[in-house]
C-alpha cells in the first residue's frame, strides 16, 4: 500500500479552522451561560450571607418607673442610639409581663441598631457617626458586641427597621397563597386534562380549547393581575390583597402549565392498559380512575410542582392585586391583606437602607433554596416516571 | 357572622353530612338486596349519587345567591343563607335516597355528573381567557372614550398627570390637559426587547447546536438542566441583580469609556432579560434541531462538507421554522416581561436611541398606574388597562403566528 499521507490543501486548512471555531462558538455560549449562572450566585450569597448574622451588644438595661414612662431611659444615655428602637420600645411591655423585673439593673445583650450592624460587618455607607464609630470600637475591645446567628430573620414578620425584619409573615403569606393555589389549579388542571385527552370529542370546541391552553400559557403573567383586579376584586369583591384573590389570580396562571403536562402524562400511558381495563368490562370513568390516572400520577406531579415552583416566585401579577403591602404580622385568614416572599423581596429591594440590601439578598437565598428544591424534587418524579416505560 | 365565614360553616358542614349520606345511601343499597337479586352497580356508586344529590343543591343554590349579591339584585343575611343552602340539600338528598333500590342504575348517574364536572373544568380555561380579554376591553373602551386611540399609539408625549386631578374632581383650568402618547413607552419596550434578543438568541441558538450537535450524551444531560436554572430563577430575583448589581457596573463602564450612562438605563434590564431567556431559545432549538432527520446531516457529510459546513447549510435552515417560532415565543415573553423592568427600568418615558439613558417600558407604566392610590377611575388608572390590551394583543399575535410556523415545520417531516 502506497503511504500518501493526505496533505489538506490551503482551502481545506481554512475549512477546518471554520469548522473549529464554529464549535468554539458553541462551547463559548454554554460558557457565557453558566458563568453567569456562578457569577450570580457568588454575587446573591456575598451580598446575602452576613445578613445571617445580626449585631447585639451588652448593656445594662434599667427596669424601674421612669422606663415605664419612657422606654428611651430603658439603657444609659450613650447607648441609646446603639440599641434598636424596636427592642427599646419593648421594655415596657416586658415590665408589664414580668413585674418581678421592676427595680432592677440588669446587664443583657440585645439587638444593636442597624447602623452598628452594618459598621460592625465592614459594610461602606453603614452611616454610623464618627462618635458612635469609637464607643463601639471600645465595646467591641471590652467584648461586650458580638455578631450571632439572626433568628429574628426566620421569626419575625416585616419591619421599617431593618434589623427587626424578617421573612416570617411574607413566608407563611407565600405558603398560604400556594396552598389556595393547589386547591384550585390542580383539581381543575387535572380535570381539564382527562377531559381533553380520554373523553373529549374531536369537533371545533374541543380545539378551541386545545388552542386556548397554548395561548394561555404564554400571556405574560401581568395580565393575570389585570383580570384578578377587574374580575376577583372589582367585580366579585374578594378583599384586595388578600391571600385569596392572590392565590385565585395564580391557580388561573398556573392552570395552563398543569393541564398542558398533564396532558403529556396521560399521553404517555399505553393504550394497551386501557384496552385490558375496557376488555375486564370497565366503564371509561373506571379505566380512567383506576388504571389511567395512578399510572399517569409521577408525570402529573411533576407537572403539579414545576408550577407551582412558578407560582411562588411569581410577583407582577400579585403587585397588581396589591400584595406589596406592608404586612409587619402573618395574616390569620385567607381574607386579611398578606404579602408572599417574592413581594417581600420587591418591598426591601426599594429600601434604601444600606442594611435591607443584604436582608433582600438573604431573601433571596431562601427563596431560591425553595424554588431549588422543588424543582429537583419533580426532576426526581420526573426519572422515576421514565423507568416505568 | 360575615360572608367570609360562610365558606367555612358551609364546607364544615357539608363534609360530615356528605360522609352520612354516603353510608346511609349505601346501607339502603346494600338492605335493597334480596335473595336473587344483585344490585346494579358497586354499593360505593350508590352513596356518591346521594352525595351528588346533597351537595350539589346545597352548592348552586350558594353560587346562585352570591351572584345575586354581587350584582346587588337582593342580599339576604349569612345564617339564614347558610340555612336555606342545607335546607335546599337536605331536599336534595331526600330525594336522590328514594330512588335507591336494587335495579337503580346509580354508576351511569354518577358517572353522567362525572363527565359534566370535567367538562365544566375544561371551560374554566376558556372562561379565564374571555376574562383577561373582557377585563381589558371593558375599562380600555372607557379609556378611549376620553383619549382618542390615534392619539394613544402616536402621540409622544405621556404626561398624565393632570389626570388624576380630573379624576378627583379638582379644578383643572388653565393646567394643560393630561397627554397619553404611548410612542415613547413602546420605544422603550421595543428596545429593551431587542437587547434581551441579542443576547439570547445567539447564546441559545449556540447552546443549543452545541448541545445536540456537539456535546456527548452525559454532557448534555448535565448541561441541559444547569442552562433551565436559569429560567427557573424569578424575575424579581433577576431585578434586583439587574438593578444593583449590573447597572452600577454599567454606569463604571460607561465612565470608563467617557460616556454618560443612567442608573436607569435600558442595558442592565435588557442584557439580564436576554440571559433569562436563553433557556427558552436553547430548549426550543434545541428540540427542533434533534428533530431534524439524521439522513440530511449523513448525506451532507458523505459529500465532504465539514460537521460546521453541515450545520450551517443543512441543519439550521432545515431547523428554521422551528427556530423562528422560538425567536418569536422569546420575543413575547421578553415584551410582557415586568419584574426586571420595574425594578432596574426607569419610569420616565423617554423617546432616544441611546441604551445608556433611563427608559420605561409598558410593563412598567402599567405597575406604576395600579399599585398607586389612585381613584380606580381616573383615566390614568384605566390607561394600564389599554397598555394591558395593546400587550395583550401583541403577545397573541406572536404566539399564533409561532404556533402556525411550528405546525409547517410538523408537516415537513413528520
Amino acid at each position: 500500500m502506497s503511504q500518501h499521507s493526505f496533505q489538506p490543501d490551503a482551502r481545506k486548512r481554512k475549512r477546518d479552522r471554520a469548522d473549529k471555531r464554529f464549535k468554539l462558538y458553541g462551547f463559548a455560549a454554554i460558557t457565557f451561560a453558566l458563568a453567569f449562572l456562578v457569577f450570580f450566585f457568588v454575587d446573591i450569597i456575598g451580598k446575602g450571607l452576613p445578613a445571617f448574622q445580626q449585631a447585639e451588644i451588652q448593656v445594662e438595661v434599667h427596669y424601674n418607673e421612669a422606663t415605664m414612662d419612657n422606654y428611651n431611659r430603658g439603657v444609659d444615655r450613650e447607648y441609646k442610639t446603639l440599641v434598636s428602637k424596636t427592642w427599646l420600645r419593648l421594655i415596657p411591655n416586658q415590665m408589664r409581663d414580668h413585674p418581678e423585673l421592676v427595680g432592677q439593673d440588669r446587664v443583657e445583650w440585645v439587638l444593636a441598631e442597624n447602623r452598628v450592624d452594618q459598621f460592625l460587618k465592614g459594610n461602606e455607607g453603614h452611616r454610623l457617626k464618627p462618635k458612635y464609630q469609637k464607643v463601639v470600637n471600645q465595646m467591641f475591645e471590652e467584648g461586650k458586641v458580638r455578631l450571632v446567628f439572626n433568628s429574628g430573620f426566620f421569626s419575625k414578620g416585616d419591619s421599617k427597621l431593618p434589623e427587626n425584619a424578617g421573612i416570617l409573615a411574607s413566608a407563611i403569606g407565600s405558603i398560604l397563597v400556594l396552598l389556595l393555589t393547589m386547591l384550585f389549579a390542580v383539581p381543575i388542571g387535572v380535570m381539564t386534562a382527562i377531559y381533553l385527552e380520554e373523553f373529549a370529542p374531536d369537533n371545533k370546541l374541543t380545539q378551541i380549547i386545545e388552542v386556548n391552553i397554548n395561548n394561555l400559557a404564554a400571556i405574560p403573567s401581568i395580565l393575570y393581575g389585570l383580570l384578578g383586579l377587574a374580575i376577583f376584586i372589582n367585580f366579585m369583591g374578594v378583599p384586595r390583597s388578600s391571600a385569596l384573590v392572590g392565590g385565585l389570580t395564580l391557580a388561573l396562571m398556573t392552570l395552563p402549565v398543569i393541564i398542558i403536562a398533564t396532558r403529556a402524562a396521560l399521553r404517555a400511558v399505553p393504550d394497551s392498559i386501557r384496552e385490558a381495563a375496557y376488555g375486564l368490562g370497565a366503564s371509561s370513568l373506571q379505566v380512567v380512575w383506576h388504571h389511567v390516572l395512578p399510572l399517569a400520577m409521577p408525570g402529573i406531579l411533576t407537572g403539579s410542582i414545576i408550577g407551582l415552583a412558578q407560582a411562588m416566585g411569581e410577583t407582577a401579577p400579585l403587585l397588581i392585586v396589591g400584595m406589596m403591602a406592608y404586612i409587619p404580622e402573618a395574616p390569620g385568614s385567607i381574607f386579611e391583606a398578606t404579602t408572599v416572599l417574592p413581594a417581600q423581596i420587591y418591598t426591601w429591594s426599594s429600601e434604601s437602607l444600606r442594611a435591607f440590601e443584604e436582608r433582600t439578598a438573604a431573601g433571596i437565598m431562601v427563596l431560591l433554596a425553595v424554588l431549588l428544591t422543588l424543582n429537583a424534587v419533580a426532576v426526581k418524579f420526573r426519572n422515576r416516571s421514565e423507568n416505568t416505560w | 357572622m360575615i360572608y367570609s365565614d360562610l365558606f367555612f360553616w358551609l364546607f364544615g358542614g357539608l363534609i360530615p353530612l356528605g360522609v352520612t349520606a354516603f353510608m346511609v345511601a349505601r346501607s339502603k343499597a346494600l338492605g335493597s338486596e334480596k335473595d336473587g337479586s344483585r344490585l346494579h352497580s358497586l354499593p360505593g356508586y350508590y352513596g356518591w349519587y346521594a352525595v351528588i344529590w346533597l351537595a350539589l343543591p346545597a352548592m348552586l343554590s350558594g353560587i346562585v345567591f352570591s351572584f345575586t349579591h354581587m350584582f346587588g339584585l337582593f342580599s339576604i343575611p349569612a345564617p339564614m343563607l347558610l340555612g336555606a343552602m342545607f335546607t335546599i340539600g337536605g331536599a336534595g338528598l331526600w330525594y336522590g335516597l328514594r330512588h335507591i333500590n336494587v335495579d337503580f342504575r346509580a354508576r351511569e348517574k354518577v358517572e353522567k355528573v362525572t363527565t359534566g364536572m370535567l367538562v365544566i373544568a375544561a371551560s374554566i380555561s376558556v372562561l379565564t381567557t374571555l376574562g383577561i380579554v373582557l377585563s381589558v376591553v371593558f375599562e380600555s373602551v372607557n379609556f378611549f372614550q376620553a383619549i382618542s386611540f390615534w392619539d394613544f399609539i402616536t402621540g409622544t408625549k405621556w404626561e398624565p398627570d393632570t389626570a388624576f386631578l380630573i379624576g378627583a374632581g379638582r379644578d383643572t383650568a388653565g393646567m394643560t390637559p393630561p397627554a397619553f402618547g404611548a410612542v415613547p413607552i413602546f420605544a422603550g419596550t421595543f428596545m429593551i426587547t431587542a437587547i434581551a434578543m441579542m443576547v439570547a438568541v445567539p447564546v441559545g441558538l449556540f447552546s443549543a447546536i452545541y448541545m445536540s450537535e456537539y456535546a456527548s450524551h452525559s454532557a448534555r444531560g448535565r448541561l441541559k438542566p444547569m442552562l433551565e436554572i436559569l429560567a427557573g430563577i424569578p424575575t424579581v430575583v433577576y431585578g434586583f441583580f439587574a438593578a444593583i448589581t449590573v447597572s452600577p457596573l454599567i454606569v463604571q463602564a460607561a465612565n470608563a469609556l467617557g460616556l454618560e450612562a443612567d442608573y436607569t438605563n435600558a442595558l442592565a434590564p435588557g442584557l439580564i432579560m436576554g440571559v433569562m431567556i436563553i433557556p427558552f431559545v436553547s430548549s426550543l432549538s434545541d428540540d427542533v434541531i434533534t428533530a431534524v432527520p439524521q439522513g440530511l446531516r449523513d448525506g451532507s457529510l458523505a459529500l465532504g462538507t465539514t460537521k460546521a459546513e453541515t450545520i450551517r447549510h443543512i441543519v439550521l435552515p432545515a431547523a428554521l421554522p422551528g427556530i423562528v417560532a422560538a425567536f418569536l415565543l422569546a420575543t413575547s415573553r421578553a415584551i410582557g416581561e415586568t419584574m426586571i423592568v420595574v425594578m432596574a427600568a426607569g419610569l420616565r418615558p423617554n423617546l432616544t436611541a441611546n441604551p445608556l439613558e433611563g427608559i420605561t417600558t409598558v410593563t412598567v407604566k402599567i405597575v406604576e398606574a395600579l399599585t398607586g392610590d389612585q381613584e380606580f377611575d381616573s383615566a390614568f388608572t384605566q390607561s394600564a388597562f389599554a397598555l394591558g390590551f395593546v400587550l395583550l394583543l401583541i403577545t397573541l399575535m406572536l404566539n399564533i403566528v409561532s404556533s402556525i410556523v411550528v405546525r409547517k415545520f410538523k408537516q415537513r417531516y413528520e
